[in-house]
């Protein structure tokens, strides 16, 4: 079975682990167009290289990130998501009546 | 013909018959690039040259004719879709897998065995029941059957209460078929390469150039070549391909493995799905038991084969076939499929005015194989979208316009 290391939780059987897509920062969903909604809910990198994806540890509902080869399937670090996110994330509040 | 048969088999040399011949230079210019000769590729470049006179084609091809996801997918045909564009679609295409074997002289052992579906719980029974109304309104053969109707149609399919998931009821249909993947590419590339259509084997796509929203040329492996349009029909790189020309695709790209038996005698008529187990069964004209099932857990482009899929897909195949404990395991593969959001294809136009995608095939490319090489051709020659590939459109996904066939093709190809 390949492993892979949680930072919570140490290196575990990858079965463990459910795969959460590519990290890609949120665009402001109160802002942006449909078409630039669409793009980001849809539309994926999908590189052959060194890539960062979430990652979630079933057992203990814990979502981290790793750096993975996506031709060689080699892992090459997995780390907590406070080393991108460090504060709250913050949306633009709608003015009243534009909210549709 | 006999003759010829006769001074074949008295030869002293046995000299091989060629199928085709491959191109040996590349030329400066074509009129039609077409990236990928697998079943799509060649088969849009024999219905240029057949059927709309534009021969001065290259296909390009990184690795040999038929190397990729034409030779890695499990061969299952059918038309039991679930959205009316979806069942539209492949009902044509099954139409045209019919008379193949004809149309390129050329066999490729289409054999009209039936698909048979398991339902292992009452909201699957619902959605069954669904697929067959739509499908019988389209004219494609579907019904729902009982559990009586199972066992007489696959005796050896295990029928017990007692077993983890029990069989409730089917969905069968009888257009389903098989057919030999190898001699679609070849029959296709025999076809098109008779015509003039060049073939280039090893030649490698590693940049194309786009000017001012317009393809001008593509640079391989072995040259620059310009071009008045290109076609990507490359199943399991179409992310990778359509990013040279600047294309996002709403794509990932997942292994998915099977596994082959040694031969057994005939035993197992139909094709035999589970996506409730993911597993699906069937067994070929040679004898092989061909054991498929759901995709990877997580994207990668590898096709290595891994023990926990083998774990999964003999313990699933066993459920459904407990004598299958004593069958010897031959091979187990993989090929990569390119995911969809909606589990349809992109067909069509792209953000580049003369780049046409042909992306996008995750687990059911094969099947679409014929009406793929026919529409896209029409395209390519007319310039005008085919009405029956218009709804496969890449810019359905920023309309939020998705032809959602999940629920009909996960781990029932």
């Amino acid at each position: 079975m390949k492993l892979l290391t949680c930072p919570l939780n140490g290196p575990r059987n990858i079965s463990e682990f459910t795969y959460g897509g590519e990290y890609h920062p949120m665009p402001d969903h109160q802002k942006v167009s449909a078409r630039e909604w669409a793009e980001h809910v849809f539309f994926h990198d999908n590189a052959a290289a060194v890539v960062t994806e979430w990652w979630c540890h079933s057992a203990s509902s814990y979502w981290f990130l790793a750096e993975r080869n996506t031709i060689s399937d080699e892992i090459v670090r997995t780390f907590a998501a406070d080393e991108i996110f460090q504060q709250r994330v913050e949306f633009t509040q709608p003015a009243s009546g534009e909210n549709q | 013909m006999p003759f010829g048969l006769l001074k074949y088999g008295l030869n002293s040399e046995y000299p091989a018959q060629h199928h085709f011949t491959p191109a040996t230079e590349l030329k400066k210019h074509y009129d039609v690039v077409i990236i990928g000769a697998g079943g799509h590729g060649t088969g849009i470049a024999y219905h240029l040259a057949k059927y709309h006179g534009i021969t001065n084609v290259a296909v390009l091809e990184k690795n040999y004719l038929g190397s990729g996801n034409t030779a890695r997918n499990t061969a299952v045909i059918r038309s039991n879709y679930l959205t009316e564009e979806g069942v539209t679609f492949y009902r044509e295409s099954v139409k045209l897998w019919q008379d193949l074997s004809n149309e390129f002289n050329y066999n490729v052992m289409m054999e009209n065995r039936g698909q048979l579906t398991l339902a292992h719980s009452d909201a699957a029974i619902r959605s069954f029941r669904w697929r067959a109304e739509v499908n019988q309104h389209m004219g494609v053969r579907s019904e729902l059957i009982d559990r009586q109707q199972i066992a007489e149609m696959v005796p050896n399919l295990n029928m017990s209460e007692d077993s983890r998931f029990p069989i409730m009821a089917g969905l069968w249909h009888a257009d389903g078929a098989t057919a030999r993947h190898d001699a679609v590419a070849w029959g296709y590339a025999k076809g098109a390469c008779e015509r003039g259509v060049e073939l280039h084997q090893l030649t490698e796509v590693q940049d194309i150039e786009v000017t001012s929203g317009r393809v001008t040329a593509v640079k391989t492996n072995r040259g620059r070549v310009e071009c008045g349009c290109v076609v990507q029909a490359v199943a399991g790189a179409s992310s990778v391909v359509a990013k040279m020309a600047g294309i996002p695709l709403p794509i990932h790209s997942y292994p998915l493995q099977a596994m082959v038996t040694q031969p057994y005698k005939p035993i197992l008529t139909p094709h035999v799905s589970s996506p409730h187990v993911h597993v699906y069964v069937h067994q070929t004209s040679r004898g092989e038991f061909v054991i498929g099932g759901g995709s990877d857990p997580y994207p990668l482009y590898n096709t290595r084969a891994t023990l926990d899929q083998r774990e999964s897909l003999t313990a699933a195949a066993l459920e459904l076939f407990p004598f299958l404990a004593q069958a010897r395991m031959l091979r187990q593969w993989a090929g990569t499929t390119d995911m969809t959001p909606d589990y349809s294809p992109i067909m069509g136009l792209s953000p580049v005015e003369n780049y046409y995608l042909d992306a996008g095939w995750g687990t059911w490319g094969f099947k679409a194989t014929p009406i793929c090489g026919k529409t896209m051709a029409e395209l390519v020659a007319t310039q005008k979208v085919p009405e029956i590939i218009k709804p496969f459109e890449l810019e359905r996904f920023y309309r939020f316009e998705q032809i959602n066939e999940a629920g009909a093709t996960a781990a029932s190809h």
